[in-house]
């Protein structure tokens, strides 16, 4: 005859938790989340509504009027600047991606020191960016370290320059966003199991084979990620068209600096800035639509 | 699916020389660490050119920094504090880290543990948000900023300078911490527990003491992040001045040598730090290490590391 044994439940706590526990995310979550929230969040609305607003040019007096205009003002009147930061951005991302990937994937597959050289490649950037930025104003300059050397050499023709063209400000820009794009790419790469990539072995692909047909297809999320966090800062970027590039190189980030802080011009800078978080949010919300399942949070 | 070893000459045989079962190793293999070591290099290249020529002399009236080499001179080093203006913007820009990254520490670890230990309402979107932070181009960041200090006419300086240093190192320090947390077992929390602590006791003797490398590591990172920033302190500083932010002021005008001489101090510090962690690492030999992040431009980079198992 079976006997069925009764587990004592009698010592169990009961289902519904203290209000203590209920309450501790919110507790422990509420001095950074709410500092985000009031200082991130907000101002983005404050940011967004100035965008609408317009503003008298001498007493400053703002109102919001809904003038959706600005938008079309501001693109009008600065659509070089923001095509060349568009162009500029992207050929530094290209260029940090194909860079900087050989370099992840070494680390993340084949690295025995793995924080080692993760450090070594972060480094650099331990100093400030405007610091790295004039050093390499000073190494590009016209009778500087590299030029003066290969025109004494006669390598280089006597009125040749690299500052205060385009090149100077995308080499600047991609020097600069390195990390953007090695870590997320690193994050991608590391994650990989290496026995999907033994089992492509087994199947009979080649390493060529396996990297193109199973290594890059599963790094794809990666580099979107990589990409987006790459792109959307540099186009932001002002710096390093200020120190490299000349009055021909000015992108969308020196305008907005103007606008704000020059001009007061507030409605239009918050227009352009508006633009700028649009293009981060489309980013995003393409990754979510294109790249399904993983949320891009998973890779800062 | 493996053969069978029968005899014991295979045996050995596998035992003694595992890299005889590799294909020999062709030039092939050695391209990407030698792209990889070359690619470091480059990395470093302003670096050494900002150390190399902190130590150049100039014999111009105004010392400005020359590319011409004109011989080597501690002078700089001895007259660090000869810029008025710059030496101010460097301790400034030294509190406000400090400050800066002590807050943005205690609320990002707090909101790690909340995301890490809990599921709650708005977990999605504080994630969310928190990308958006990281992602978002420091234009954005700043102007914003400063725009919501416009319309509640709040006074720029110091205080605006914290408040933005806090708010864009909190997502830094909250992943940071969060890596580590998560490849944490609660076991030993629970452990505690059984044996009578209350969970106040449990965090400071237990928690608290095995975070804490990832903690230190948020710190560090938002302390090299806040001392780094330029963009978004530029628009919220008001007539304060960062050092980054002199810096820039200084470029078009001429930069005095001692720009160099405090780079290559902040550097130096940096490096210190990092052997100093590598080397606890090293010690613990081969506990399992998570990987953190540093952040960067904003400065740096996105991961650091904690030791420890």
């Amino acid at each position: 005859m079976e006997q069925h044994v009764r587990a004592d439940l009698s010592g169990l706590k009961p289902q519904r938790r203290s209000l203590g526990k209920r309450a501790a995310p919110y507790l422990l979550g509420a001095p950074a989340g709410l500092w985000l929230i009031v200082f991130f969040v907000v101002p983005l609305i404050t940011m967004l509504s100035l965008s609408l607003q317009t503003c008298d040019a001498v007493t400053l007096a703002c109102s919001l009027t809904w003038r959706f205009a600005n938008f079309s003002d501001a693109l009008s009147t600065y659509h070089t600047q923001f095509v060349r930061s568009i162009y500029y951005g992207m050929w530094a991302t290209v260029i940090d991606l194909a860079v900087a990937f050989p370099v992840a994937y070494w680390i993340a597959f084949r690295a025995k020191r793995k924080n080692f050289f993760l450090l070594m490649l972060l480094l650099p950037f331990f100093v400030s960016f405007v610091i790295r930025t004039l050093a390499w104003e000073f190494i590009l300059s016209d009778q500087g370290l590299v030029l003066g050397t290969l025109k004494n050499l006669h390598l280089l023709p006597e009125n040749f320059h690299v500052l205060a063209t385009g090149v100077a400000v995308i080499a600047g820009i991609a020097y600069n966003y390195l990390p953007f794009t090695a870590l997320p790419l690193y994050v991608a790469l590391e994650r990989m199991d290496p026995r999907v990539l033994e089992a492509a072995g087994d199947l009979y692909a080649s390493k060529r084979t396996s990297f193109v047909r199973v290594t890059l297809p599963l790094a794809i999320p990666g580099i979107f990620a990589a990409f987006l966090l790459t792109f959307v800062p540099a186009v932001g970027d002002f710096v390093n068209a200020q120190i490299l590039g000349g009055t021909s190189n000015t992108m969308i980030g020196t305008v907005i600096q103007t606008e704000y802080l020059v001009n007061n011009n507030y409605p239009t800078a918050s227009a352009l800035s508006t633009i700028l978080l649009v293009i981060m949010l489309v980013g995003i919300f393409l990754y979510g639509k294109l790249l399904g399942s993983r949320t891009i949070e998973e890779y800062i | 699916m493996s053969a069978t070893i029968t005899s014991a000459e295979d045996v050995r045989a596998a035992q003694a020389a595992p890299e005889n079962r590799e294909p020999r190793k062709g030039w092939r293999y050695y391209v990407m660490p030698v792209y990889t070591g070359v690619f470091l290099l480059y990395l470093v290249i302003p670096i050494a050119v900002m150390i190399v020529y902190s130590f150049n002399q100039s014999h111009s009236h105004l010392p400005n920094v020359t590319f011409k080499w004109q011989g080597f001179t501690l002078q700089w080093y001895r007259e660090w504090n000869g810029i008025p203006g710059l030496t101010g913007a460097f301790f400034l820009s030294l509190r406000l880290a400090f400050v800066a990254s002590l807050g943005a520490t205690a609320g990002g670890t707090l909101l790690a543990l909340a995301l890490v230990r809990y599921s709650f309402r708005g977990k999605a979107a504080t994630e969310q948000t928190m990308f958006a932070n990281i992602a978002a181009p420091e234009i954005v960041l700043g102007a914003s900023l400063l725009g919501l200090f416009i319309t509640i006419n709040f006074p720029l300086g110091f205080v605006t300078l914290l408040i933005a240093h806090i708010m864009f190192s909190i997502a830094y320090v909250t992943i940071t911490v969060r890596a580590r947390l998560s490849g944490y077992d609660l076991n030993v929390e629970q452990a505690a527990q059984d044996l009578g602590a209350t969970p106040w006791v449990t965090f400071w003797k237990i928690t608290f003491p095995l975070i804490f490398p990832a903690i230190l590591s948020g710190f560090l990172l938002a302390f090299a992040l806040s001392i780094d920033d330029f963009v978004t302190s530029y628009f919220v500083s008001g007539n304060r001045e960062t050092f980054p932010i002199w810096v820039y002021g200084a470029v078009k005008v001429g930069t005095p040598p001692q720009v160099f001489v405090f780079g290559t101090i902040i550097f130096s510090v940096g490096v210190l730090i990092a052997l100093i962690a590598l080397i606890r690492q090293g010690r613990k030999g081969r506990e399992k290490q998570a990987a953190v992040r540093v952040g960067g431009q904003r400065g740096g980079s996105r991961r650091v590391m904690t030791g420890g198992g």
